[in-house]
């Protein structure tokens, strides 16, 4: 018993001990979880003589949350693109002016001037992709470019369908499915809304976001997916096809930032430097299986990334939309919505 | 019910001695209590202040509060106001979902206790040497991480799972049951997640049964199921008050589980204050669902330890 | 003696614990089953492989976080089970007063928090301690807070079993002339063992698999094994996690093994 305790103490002093000071020549990176290649990690540690740390988050709304509520001792964290415009009025995020950056001449000029960060203060495109849904079409293999295989499903369908448990993936998929616009206030269309989410969900399955497990396993033949994501899936179920929608689907990039109170400011500068280098940024697309922002990145990456269908869309797909947070009310209506949709 | 006293030499005013003793145990009581109410002090009541004084503001544009006085978070529990007229409409959807969560906790206390019992029974009765081995075989299983574990559960009981090819291969059934994403699998995985929580509280509290008390039940002619109703459960009550909390208050707040097994479909209590601090940004109607959660478990178990108290604790 | 089993046994109680084990064990078996998966998928089987061990053991990351666990759960079951034990000591076997009812709601407010609220709150208080007083535990901090919800798991089973003992022994220690010390550790100390035990396996249970409050409260580098696997999960969780757990599974039962030989040679 005694032992124990003299242990435990050991163990605890020990803690204490490791956690006081950052030492200098570190890195803290908030990333999401299994989404920073190890390989960009080592390159970066040898090339500026900096020790990484990483650690991942499940949701831009974990990370805003616990940052909001005063953790520190991150340097980078990896918002989305609402997300950046968020923390950005919310003063969160450090003005390190990544167009000033030497790298910054590779950024595709697509990426140069968004909402969220136009002219490039704060952020620095890490991945980009798009939300859609992806069909087994051993299953079903009728036209599959439609919203309406997940509100109104033909008759295999029913059933077996997973939607992303993500109040704006569909909600926005939902209005788009009825014409109306995004960042919605009016009650009559989120009415309508509401009761076509209802009776949708009688043939949705499960709204998770493991979207790969549920589609290899066997649980369901559609789900609501990311690009990347349903590439990986893809490779499972050679049958498994990309849709883009006609009415409308949504694009996201997710943007390298650096915190305003990071303790290692000059190093964060430099991993955003340096994940502007087309090779570099080719390493980080290899991994996590998604589009880069960087122009002449190709030559780098995978050439099963290269010619992917999830990847390169088609040419008669619509544009992606990039959607804006939307201001208190419309989340405040939003939020009756998917709670209605959820009870 | 006589405070214990252990006696130490006798003094030689023996009022005043007792009256020493007293005061030393009053003095020993409070400093092993010190660490506890220290501790849980500033972790456990301050949470609660910060939770009551967050659900009496006005939530901020992204998260967060503003340090407006509002008792809109209250009021949106039970009613939706219109947007623009600003009347009141009863709304029961966050009953249900509250509803649904007791239920479903209450199902799993339940089961929990009744398989629970038996096993802890099973465990207090083996040889001495024997019940430390017990123990840890009950609580091997729970080393391994929870979400791995739903997984794994989730393998056993999926439609291309465990159990359903084991039925098919053996020809029982054409198509394969849907036993996964339904309220039971819910269930299932909650009994599954909390099962020690009841076998471990009851059985240290069988373990000091004395037998014979039983032999006394035998000799006086009681069948077993007597003796098990009067006299076995009674004395093991206090284990069963312990695990019944310990199962039922985290099986309210449970997320993991009902989204991992459930499907996602339908909010648990635990996802939907978790949703207030996240993509709903509004951190005070988190507070306020928060709150009244709490003073419902709270009121709940006062009943309960109001019910047990007056059947009387066993005293030496 | 054939009368003294007689006495215990009640009907289909052993069948149920049998039971019990084999279900609680059945998902175990799966979760190393799959760790040998050559397939991806955490879900699909296709063929042997140690592909997953040899991963684990150059991951860094996952090593990192299971240490991590490992740790504050030690620590928050010692010192949790410990304060739980005076805890409840103090508040049992005396006369129900109102201190006593109010120790009692206090010791499980931690229990009855929902935890998110509690993060929230204990985040929010270490980041005032930080930038106010410049005070700050780096892992202490975590430990601290899996500490506080520690206690009123341990505190249960332990105040259950106090409830149960008699006082006689005490008392015939105490006529004894044994001091009020000797007393607890050679007489009450031995009887709590069960709870005590009880406590700290629930403790321990309940901190290795907290999410929302490590969530919220570690910092930089202090990922545990839960956090790991969750932040894997939209991006597709792959058998090096099941790997993982077998290796802990595996060293947990081989330390279990070593405590119950050297507890066996102690006796005799």
């Amino acid at each position: 018993m005694t032992r124990l305790f003299t242990t435990a103490a050991a163990l605890v002093g020990l803690a204490f001990a490791a956690g006081q000071a950052f030492a200098a020549g570190e890195l803290h990176i908030y990333n999401w979880g299994n989404y920073t290649s190890p390989e960009l990690i080592e390159k970066f540690e040898k090339a500026h003589d900096v020790k990484v740390t990483i650690d991942g988050y499940d949701s831009n709304e974990t990370m805003l949350a616990k940052i909001k509520a005063g953790a520190a001792g991150y340097d980078i964290v990896v918002p989305g693109d609402y997300m950046v415009q968020i923390m950005v009025s919310e003063g969160l995020l450090a003005e390190t002016n990544p167009s000033a950056m030497a790298n910054y001449k590779n950024v595709e000029a697509r990426w140069k001037d968004v909402y969220w960060d136009p002219g490039r203060k704060y952020s620095v495109p890490w991945q980009w992709g798009t939300t859609s849904f992806g069909v087994n079409t051993a299953v079903y293999d009728g036209d599959i470019d439609t919203l309406a295989i997940l509100f109104d499903p033909p008759e295999v369908l029913k059933g077996r369908i997973n939607m992303l448990n993500d109040i704006n993936d569909v909600i926005n998929a939902g209005l788009r499915y009825l014409g109306h616009p995004r960042c919605n206030k009016d009650k009559a269309q989120l009415k309508e809304l509401s009761q076509l989410l209802l009776s949708a969900k009688q043939h949705w399955r499960t709204m998770d976001y493991s979207t790969i497990e549920k589609l290899t396993s066997g649980d369901v033949d559609v789900s609501q997916n990311w690009n990347g994501a349903s590439m990986r899936a893809r490779k499972q179920i050679p049958t498994l096809k990309y849709a883009y929608p006609r009415e409308g689907f949504t694009g996201w990039m997710d943007n390298v930032a650096v915190l305003k109170n990071a303790p290692n400011t000059e190093n964060a500068k430099l991993f955003q430097d340096f994940i502007m280098d087309p090779e570099n940024a080719a390493l980080i697309s290899n991994f996590a299986r998604y589009a880069n922002g960087v122009a002449g990145s190709d030559k780098f990456m995978d050439p099963e990334m290269t010619a992917a269908p999830e990847i390169i869309m088609p040419a008669n797909a619509p544009a992606p939309e990039f959607v804006p947070p939307c201001d208190k009310e419309v989340v405040d209506l939003y939020n009756k919505v998917w709670t209605n949709l959820k009870k | 019910m006589a405070a214990p006293a252990l006696k130490t030499p006798i003094a030689d005013n023996p009022a005043a001695g007792e009256q020493t003793v007293a005061r030393a145990q009053a003095a020993t009581r409070s400093l092993l209590l010190a660490p506890a109410m220290l501790i849980i002090g500033v972790f456990g009541i301050l949470p609660l202040f910060i939770a009551l004084v967050y659900s009496f503001l006005e939530p901020d544009t992204y998260g967060g509060v503003r340090w407006v006085f509002s008792t809109e978070a209250y009021v949106q529990l039970l009613f939706e106001r219109d947007i623009f007229d600003d009347t009141l409409t009863f709304n029961s959807a966050y009953l249900e979902i509250f509803w649904r969560s007791f239920l479903l906790a209450a199902y799993s206390t339940v089961a929990c206790l009744v398989i629970g019992f038996p096993a802890a029974y099973f465990m207090a009765t083996r040889p001495e040497r024997q019940r430390d081995l017990w123990v840890f075989l009950i609580t091997i299983p729970f080393w391994t991480n929870l979400l791995i574990r739903t997984f794994s559960m989730q393998l056993i009981i999926r439609d291309q799972g465990v159990i359903n090819i084991g039925l098919m291969n053996l020809g029982l059934i054409d198509q394969p049951l849907a036993i996964i994403y339904t309220d039971f699998a819910v269930g299932l995985g909650l009994i599954y997640s909390f099962l020690p929580f009841m076998v471990l509280p009851v059985y240290a509290a069988l373990e000091r049964l004395d037998f014979r008390l039983v032999e006394a039940g035998f000799d006086l002619y009681a069948s077993r199921a007597q003796v098990l109703r009067r006299i076995i459960i009674p004395l093991a009550k206090p284990g069963i008050v312990a695990g019944s909390i310990l199962v039922f208050i985290p099986s309210l707040g449970a997320w993991i589980t009902p989204e991992l097994l459930g499907g996602g479909k339908e909010l648990m209590i635990g996802n939907m204050i978790w949703l207030q601090f996240g993509s709903s940004r509004n951190w005070p109607f988190g507070s306020a669902a928060a709150l009244v959660l709490m003073a419902m478990v709270l009121l709940a178990l006062l009943v309960y330890a109001r019910s047990a108290g007056r059947s009387g604790a066993p005293d030496g | 003696m054939a009368n003294a089993l007689d006495l215990k046994r009640q009907p289909g109680f052993a069948s149920v614990a049998m039971i019990c084990c084999f279900v609680l064990y059945a998902p175990i078996a799966v979760l190393v089953l799959f760790s040998f998966n050559a397939n991806r998928s955490v879900t699909r089987w296709t063929e042997f492989s140690l592909d997953w061990y040899v991963r684990a053991l150059a991951n860094e990351g996952i090593q990192h976080a299971a240490l991590i666990s490992i740790e504050v759960a030690l620590a928050a079951t010692v010192f949790g089970t410990a304060i739980a034990t005076a805890g409840a000591l103090a508040t049992t076997r005396i006369r129900r007063s109102r201190g006593t009812n109010i120790a009692y709601t206090v010791i499980n407010m931690p229990l009855m928090v929902p935890e998110i609220v509690t993060a929230i709150a204990t985040l929010s208080f270490f980041a005032l301690l930080r930038t106010g007083l410049g005070i700050s535990f780096g892992l202490g901090n975590l430990m601290i807070a899996h500490t506080v919800f520690c206690i009123p798991f341990a505190y249960l089973p332990i105040r259950a079993r106090l409830e149960n003992m008699d006082l006689t022994l005490e008392q015939a220690a105490a006529d004894l002339y044994a001091t009020p010390w000797r007393t607890f550790r050679r007489v009450t100390l031995p009887l709590m063992l069960p709870g005590i035990i009880a406590g700290a396996m629930l403790a321990f249970i309940v901190s290795l698999d907290d999410v929302i409050i490590t969530l919220l409260v570690a910092g930089p580098g202090e990922t545990t094994l839960p956090l790991y696997i969750l932040g894997q999960i939209r991006r597709g969780v792959t058998p090096e996690v099941n790997a993982v757990s077998t290796i802990l599974l595996a060293v947990s039962i081989l330390f279990v093994t070593l405590f119950f030989f050297l507890g066996r040679r102690q006796r005799s």
